[in-house]
């Protein structure tokens, strides 16, 4: 099968630290793929030079076995990247969120409207559409933010420490999610946690910090 | 490799991106009046408070008003321009616009349209009326309006770019007016020279259409400068 995504020979480094040595990493579609790792390990610090917003890497990044560099709006198109802040606006409502995510995605009108309610129900925040977001509490902001999930048809998740702020039983809503969304819609996810995936599908286990 | 986009998968809508983002913006500031109003404010109080701290003498204030009214709408740009990409840095939505297939071009555009229309568009509606506080001429004021609307356009062109450049900072505050001012200039001599001329009874219409030709460079150049800063930024 073909690699989605590879990674040849990166290393990166922060402040000094060598995070990633030559890294030669092959993301192949439908499987899950977890970085684990301790505290200041470099988790983010990949996710970020893995979804292309650092350049502060060497090696080479491919996407579809073409350099990413050359294209990215192929690779952004087929990407969804939830960081630690989740980019929901306090002031605005969970709906007026995601039609601007769904529009960044190339979502408009009918399409993009049904495609939010289905989410934010999804999501369970079904009723709460139209409340600031700074009425909802944290877990719930957290929520609108994993809405956007459901919102594209991307086929790469790369997931930095989603189960933040999430109660016992929306964690195992999105492992739920993760689970269908690989078996199922055949996406691959890559994803940092500390915690044990309770998923029925094949986990790569990638260890950062081993020296 | 378009044969690995999903069939459902359409072309990106290039007006429907720049609506959304534009909304956004202005929903926002519709949202939390008083960030936007600040400017205002500002302008509309120090521009009143010069007939006090200079006197009230019609011929003396009429000769000022130009530059006062400049220099004011000048500095109240300045203060609004460290706001605009700030709290996209914080919540993340920054990261998402650069990794959005949609071109950064033109969500820059439309966020800057979006400061524009909340910072120099009330501004130049504002600025006959101050005009009338300070003396100037009636003859000055559709020239004053003019230069306002093209001028407070291209600062906030320019207020964008360092704002992109320093938004990356902890605290870029000083650091931005000194990147900025600089270029602020040329509107500043410009947009008051005519009003200047117009008072006097000559031509404006040369220093409106090198305004009019610095806004043309900054609609079409300063979006790539501040979208290849904001990728500078984020980049960490």
């Amino acid at each position: 099968m073909a690699d989605l995504l590879q990674t040849v020979d990166l290393s990166c480094e922060r402040d000094g630290r060598l995070l990633v040595d030559t890294l030669n990493l092959r993301i192949i579609k439908g499987a899950i793929y977890q970085l684990t790792g301790p505290n200041g390990s470099g988790k983010t610090s990949l996710m970020r030079v893995l979804c292309g917003l650092s350049s502060r890497y060497s090696g080479e990044l491919l996407w579809a076995g073409a350099p990413l560099h050359t294209n990215r709006a192929a690779y952004h198109s087929q990407l969804l990247y939830l960081g630690h802040s989740s980019g929901v606006k306090a002031a605005l409502t969970p709906r007026e969120n995601l039609s601007w995510h769904a529009a960044l995605k190339g979502l408009t009108g009918m399409e993009a409207q049904q495609r939010i309610d289905q989410a934010l129900e999804q999501v369970g925040l079904y009723g709460y559409e139209d409340a600031a977001c700074f009425t909802l509490s944290a877990g719930q902001q957290r929520r609108v933010g994993l809405a956007r999930l459901f919102i594209g048809d991307e086929k790469l998740w790369l997931l930095d420490e989603p189960f933040t702020a999430i109660d016992t039983a929306g964690v195992a809503q999105l492992e739920g999610w993760i689970e269908r969304f690989v078996s199922d819609q055949g996406g691959t996810v890559i994803l940092t946690t500390h915690h044990q995936l309770a998923v029925q599908v094949n986990v790569h286990q990638v260890q950062l910090g081993l020296s | 490799m378009s044969e690995q986009l999903p069939a459902g998968n359409k072309p990106l809508s290039v007006l429907a991106v720049f609506v959304a983002s534009l909304r956004r913006d202005l929903l926002l500031a519709l949202r939390r009046r008083s960030d936007f109003l600040n400017p205002l404010a500002f302008f509309l109080i120090v521009c009143s408070l010069f007939p006090l701290g200079v006197g009230p003498n019609p011929e003396q204030l009429a000769m000022l008003a130009p530059g006062i009214l400049w220099v004011v709408a000048l500095l109240a740009c300045l203060l609004s321009s460290d706001t605009l990409f700030r709290t996209d840095y914080d919540d993340g939505s920054l990261e998402l616009m650069l990794l959005s297939p949609a071109s950064l071009y033109l969500q820059v555009l439309a966020k800057t349209l979006g400061h524009w229309l909340l910072t120099g568009f009330p501004l130049t509606l504002l600025s006959p009326l101050l005009g009338l506080l300070l003396q100037l001429p009636t003859s000055g004021m559709l020239p004053l309006m003019l230069a306002m609307a093209i001028g407070t356009a291209v600062l906030s062109f320019i207020g964008a770019i360092g704002a992109a450049l320093t938004v990356g900072l902890r605290k870029g505050g000083l650091l931005l007016s000194l990147i900025i001012l600089p270029l602020y200039v040329p509107v500043l001599i410009f947009g008051v020279a005519t009003v200047t001329s117009a008072v006097a009874g000559f031509s404006y219409l040369g220093q409106l259409a090198i305004l009019g030709a610095l806004l043309a460079l900054s609609v079409t150049l300063a979006p790539l400068a501040i979208a290849a800063s904001l990728r500078i930024s984020v980049d960490n």
